[in-house]
């Protein structure tokens, strides 16, 4: 059943098994076990960025593509979830419509970004997708009677996710609101969504992808299509980001370019998956389960730390808590060099 | 028996499409002004936007011709090399600001001086900065794109970061020397000084770069390792060292590029590099990777265009960039002027 459940890819190490059960488990129960607004915001957010982190190592760890457009596909879903909520009232027909439309536009975006850079050379690919990646935020800004701006945009989900929706009196100290229900609309739709890239990656597809990734001539030569194989990667992605970033537009109930499409963004995600580690699914639950709780009160101790050490010059200024850009990146190139594996990888290489 | 065929060869000149064929991309830009001229409704006008464009490209170029040799001749791939534009910018900006008095004063000569001062410490400080970026963030992952763009981009937050550290996380404003500042009237166009100066530098460098790269023996090592790296290994020349010689220069050039940057602006801020990555990357990929004729080429385009679509739809402007290296990647797939590999 569980073997099923996760498509054979167990997780082949007893320390990530626990770590991953734990995680499970207190994302599965957290508003009981920590209640308070911030704390369920943070597991909110942790789920969100474990599917958003997930699309993208499908592309990084499996099929061996760089993309800087992921924050991109990312904002097209919340921006789709928020139009539609906008323009067609407050729903559950406009939250489909929203992240189903947003879904095939991403897709079809990833489909000619695609086609246009892989069919030449995968590199292309980085490249080309940081330039429309910035030219559509830059849109998004200036296309203000659409968009909201840089102001960006708030509406209205369906009113059983809302608040002031209550469906009950307590339940072990919780009040049964639609803050709940949305909570749990966010998790199970995480969980959904990284259970089917889960089986993507564990099927005769995901296979080609890293044979690709190894060795794209060989792959070539043996008779697969390379690009029909990249650029499907590439799509499916494109698509799983974009309903990533419906179920936040969900969550905040608004939408901005500085939450959702900036480049600060795409370098978190990008730390994520080589800190949890390249090519394992897994990878994505770990690093954006850390670097999301380091995000939230990591910093909180860096700004102690700078404190402490206010005499010695200079040194406050490199542990101030705006710095931490500066130590993530260290951080960053240390685990490409001497981890390229990532946690996942040292947890299972133990074992082995 | 039957006799041979007789051979007849026939001397049919090249049609017009394949004379033309090699030329087109530099034809393109004159082709490009001619257009921006019809489209533009007053003449003084599209002088004014030309003399920009022609400027804004030459910046770019000087900024995007070391990424292009770099990936020409190691393969290498570096997403940090707008860092150097940053680094080049904030060393150059803060020379100038301290040098104040010099700038200030209305005399032609002190301007110059101060400005080259500024510039040489810029470049010497990217240069440093290249060789030190060279060896502890690049030589590691030779011959793994993946690795060197992850890398790479770790390196580009470093030393932002780093900047912010040092400069403050504000925005710098400046003024340009006295002699650099104010338009000359040319035609009834006012075109900027500093603009003129800008292509005249620009033009400067790309012959210079023209020159070394044909004319000498370490261009010649170069353009020969470009096309196979391995055998001018084999005929006994270190090219590893030829490479970290070109990368050293390349970013010297990106320091340079961003001191020219940042007097255009006349702001600089830690983000600059990474803005200029984005219009970096297009001019490559439409030049063809590897390429410093290419590299030129697009350089201009993209300044161009920029300048007129700028003017004619500025909601538009935003996208025109993509829209022509949209254009050029159907046209050739590698670039407008691909780099054969002899691999």
């Amino acid at each position: 059943m569980l073997n099923r459940l996760l498509s054979g890819d167990m997780p082949r190490s007893t320390v990530l098994a626990l770590i991953l059960g734990a995680i499970l488990l207190c994302l599965a129960f957290a508003p009981f076990l920590f209640p308070g607004v911030r704390s369920v915001d943070t597991a909110a957010r942790i789920c969100i960025f474990i599917v958003l982190v997930a699309s993208y190592d499908l592309m990084l760890g499996y099929g061996g593509i760089v993309s800087f457009a992921h924050t991109m596909f990312f904002g097209i879903g919340a921006y789709g979830v928020a139009l539609a909520s906008t323009h067609m009232g407050r729903g559950f027909d406009a939250l489909l419509v929203g992240s189903a439309s947003g879904a095939l536009v991403a897709a079809a975006l990833a489909l000619v970004i695609g086609l246009f850079s892989l069919r030449v050379r995968a590199i292309f690919f980085a490249m080309i997708t940081l330039a429309v990646a910035s030219a559509v935020a830059v849109l998004v800004s200036q296309l203000s009677n659409l968009t909201g701006g840089e102001d960006g945009l708030t509406f209205q989900t369906p009113r059983a996710l809302g608040p002031a929706f209550k469906f009950g009196d307590e339940l072990f100290g919780v009040r049964l609101n639609g803050k709940l229900l949305a909570y749990y609309f966010v998790f199970v739709g995480a969980l959904v969504l990284f259970l089917l890239m889960l089986r993507v990656v564990n099927s005769p597809f995901g296979r080609v992808l890293q044979a690709i990734r190894e060795n794209d001539f060989r792959a070539e030569a043996i008779g697969y299509r390379v690009v029909f194989y990249r650029v499907a990667a590439t799509c499916l992605s494109a698509a799983i980001a974009a309903l990533a970033g419906s179920l936040y537009a969900v969550w905040l109930r608004y939408v901005g370019p500085d939450t959702t499409l900036s480049m600060e963004l795409m370098i978190d995600i990008l730390l994520m998956v080589v800190i949890g580690g390249m090519g394992t699914m897994y990878g994505a639950v770990i690093g954006a389960t850390l670097f999301v709780v380091a995000q939230n009160y990591l910093q909180n101790l860096m700004g102690a730390a700078s404190d402490a050490v206010a005499a010695v010059p200079v040194l406050p200024e490199l542990l101030n808590a705006d710095r931490w850009l500066l130590w993530l990146g260290v951080l960053f190139i240390l685990s490409v060099y001497f981890f390229p594996t990532g946690i996942v990888g040292r947890l299972r290489g133990a074992r082995a | 028996m039957s006799a041979a065929p007789q051979h007849a060869p026939k001397m049919a000149q090249l049609s017009l499409s394949d004379r033309l064929g090699p030329w087109m991309p530099v034809l393109l830009i004159p082709i490009l002004i001619v257009l921006g001229f019809l489209a533009i409704p007053s003449t003084s006008s599209w002088l004014t936007l030309t003399v920009s464009g022609l400027a804004m490209g030459m910046m770019i170029f000087i900024m995007a011709s070391g990424l292009t040799l770099v990936f020409g001749l190691m393969d290498v791939i570096n997403f940090g090399h707008g860092a150097f534009v940053s680094v080049g910018a904030f060393v150059g900006i803060s020379i100038l600001l301290m040098l104040g008095h010099m700038t200030e004063a209305p005399s032609l000569v002190l301007n110059l001086l101060a400005v080259l001062a500024a510039v040489l410490v810029a470049m010497l400080a990217t240069g440093a900065m290249g060789w030190a970026f060279e060896r502890v963030i690049v030589k590691p992952v030779y011959g793994h794109h993946l690795k060197q763009i992850l890398v790479t981009v770790g390196g580009l937050i470093v030393v932002e970061q780093l900047i912010i550290v040092f400069w403050g996380p504000e925005e710098i404003y400046l003024m340009r020397p006295e002699a650099l500042q104010g338009a000359i009237t040319f035609a009834g166009a006012a075109l900027e000084k500093y603009r003129l100066v800008a292509v005249g530098v620009g033009l400067v460098v790309f012959a210079a770069m023209r020159f070394v790269l044909r004319r000498t023996k370490i261009g010649l090592i170069v353009r020969a390792g470009v096309e196979n790296g391995e055998m001018v290994q084999a005929l006994g020349y270190r090219l590893r060292l030829v490479f970290v010689g070109v990368f050293i220069a390349g970013s010297a050039l990106a320091g340079l590029g961003g001191v020219m940057w940042g007097l255009y602006q006349e702001v600089i801020t830690a983000h600059m590099g990474n803005q200029a990555m984005i219009l970096i990357f297009i001019v490559v990929i439409i030049g063809g990777l590897g390429s410093v004729e290419g590299c030129f080429i697009g350089a201009l385009l993209v300044g161009l265009m920029q300048n007129y679509v700028a003017f004619l739809e500025p909601k538009v402007a935003l996208i025109s960039n993509i829209g022509l290296m949209v254009a050029i990647l159907m046209w050739r797939p590698m670039g407008m002027i691909p780099v054969v590999k002899a691999k």
